[in-house]
């Protein structure tokens, strides 16, 4: 990929990462790949709007070499210091001795405390502007979209908003527009983008999204950091993001369990039939085989979660226990919730469940489920039942 | 005086501190703060705070 033109002198240079598969850590598994967005503006001034992963600056210098020389770099905007959009700074700084860096003051200090360079700094607040020419950028602060650092940049004269981390999608592809590329994929990801980055931030999401649309902007293109540039009918992932913020669901449900020998994976099956003949879609995962990054965007729209165990030691077992740690972090709001589980001797997991359960702020809405062993017919059907008055509670 | 916590990200606002950077001089109780005031640590705003 070279540099493509996505607005009247305005410059996708960013980078693809064909083969990123575990995201930040092991947090997040990226199955497509992602990208990372750094957007060139050639106007009278040149700024450049966001760098990339650091293995990736190379890459990065050599796109904006194709628009410009890159010691003609007046700006660099940072929109948000996290390492994936910040890497590139420290080699492209390098060539472009006269270029400004511009962000938040909480950027500006999160930037020292990852690279320790005295680049020269303006700080910026919602409200502040640079004129480059025919065109200016101006800046709307985003705390906590998903940084307290977070800032949006928007150009009035392209019409164009570049949001950074939000509406964005781990997606490689060879093309830039969310047009080009097949919509299942597309939106798939966004999901999973939001779900597993910014569930737990949706009440301020919901309310900077009313302070956007308060603004006025004119927004013909919106060009986030990861993945593809949305240009046809922009605000509908402004929309989705609205619905997803007000934590809205739907009658489905989410069994995620962990078993030993089966006996609770039985329990899952026969549950997941309950759940389906009562007319309720119900998606069932083994946490320790499962995508946790998929499990999650499964559970953000899904108004059931059941969470299941064998007992173990009298606890639940690893990768169930930091499943649930992990969702305690999403804070779920307007759920149902409950536990199953089999054990050998005293119970103790769908005990451990409940707790984990009632930590994350969720209530346990129907009473658990808990059979000895491996369960018999009788056991079975009343799984099948359980799963039938879940999936009713459901509706 | 009752301490409060940011929802975002976990910053206790004590009142016997306040938070003088952000103009809330120590002894302020969280009622007192104005709604404009946002969490020092996130930015977050003060309807994201609850009770500890």
């Amino acid at each position: 990929m070279s540099s493509i033109e996505i607005k009247p002198q305005v410059y996708w240079v960013g980078a693809v990462d064909w083969a990123v598969r575990a995201f930040h850590g092991h947090t997040y598994t990226t199955q497509r790949g992602t990208t990372y967005n750094s957007y060139l503006i050639r106007d009278e001034k040149i700024a450049l709007v966001d760098t990339v992963y650091r293995p990736f600056a190379r890459e990065m210098i050599e796109h904006i070499s194709t628009v410009v020389d890159p010691a003609k770099i007046d700006y660099v905007i940072a929109n948000h210091v996290e390492i994936d959009h910040s890497g590139g700074l420290p080699m492209l700084m390098k060539l472009c001795p006269k270029a400004k860096v511009v962000g938040t003051q909480k950027c500006r200090d999160g930037l020292f405390k990852h690279y320790y360079e005295n680049w020269d700094f303006q700080i910026v607040k919602t409200g502040d502007s640079i004129k480059l020419g025919k065109r200016t950028l101006k800046f709307i602060e985003a705390p906590m979209i998903h940084w307290p650092d977070s800032m949006f940049t928007y150009c009035p004269e392209e019409q164009l908003l570049m949001p950074n981390d939000a509406f964005g999608q781990h997606l490689a592809s060879s093309e830039r527009f969310a047009d080009q590329v097949d919509q299942c994929a597309l939106w798939e990801e966004a999901k999973k983008y939001y779900a597993n980055i910014l569930w737990p931030l949706g009440t301020v999401i919901s309310r900077k999204i009313e302070e956007v649309v308060k603004m006025n902007l004119e927004v013909s293109v919106i060009a986030p950091s990861h993945g593809l540039i949305w240009r046809r009918n922009p605000m509908q992932i402004v929309q989705q993001y609205a619905a997803w913020a007000k934590q809205e669901t739907s009658a489905a449900a989410v069994i995620v369990y962990e078993t030993m020998w089966k006996a609770t994976e039985k329990m899952a099956r026969r549950i997941a039939e309950g759940i389906s003949d009562a007319g309720v879609p119900v998606k069932v995962y083994n946490i320790a085989e499962a995508d946790r990054t998929e499990v999650i965007a499964d559970m953000l729209q899904a108004k059931g979660f059941l969470f299941g165990s064998s007992t173990h030691d009298n606890d639940m077992l690893p990768a169930i226990a930091g499943f649930l740690e992990l969702v305690k972090g999403f804070k779920p709001r307007n759920r149902l919730v409950s536990a199953f589980g089999s054990y050998g001797w005293a119970g103790g997991a769908v005990k451990e469940i409940e707790e984990a359960v009632k930590e994350a702020g969720m209530e346990v809405s129907l009473p658990p489920l808990s059979f000895r062993f491996v369960p018999d017919q009788t056991e079975l059907q009343k799984c099948f039942l359980f799963g039938r008055s879940f999936g009713e509670l459901l509706k | 005086m009752q301490k409060y916590r940011c929802t975002i990200c976990n910053y206790i606002y004590d009142p016997a501190i306040g938070d003088p950077d952000g103009g809330i001089a120590a002894g302020t109780p969280f009622e007192k703060i104005p709604d404009s005031w946002v969490c020092p640590v996130c930015g977050a705003a003060k309807a994201d705070f609850e009770k500890v």
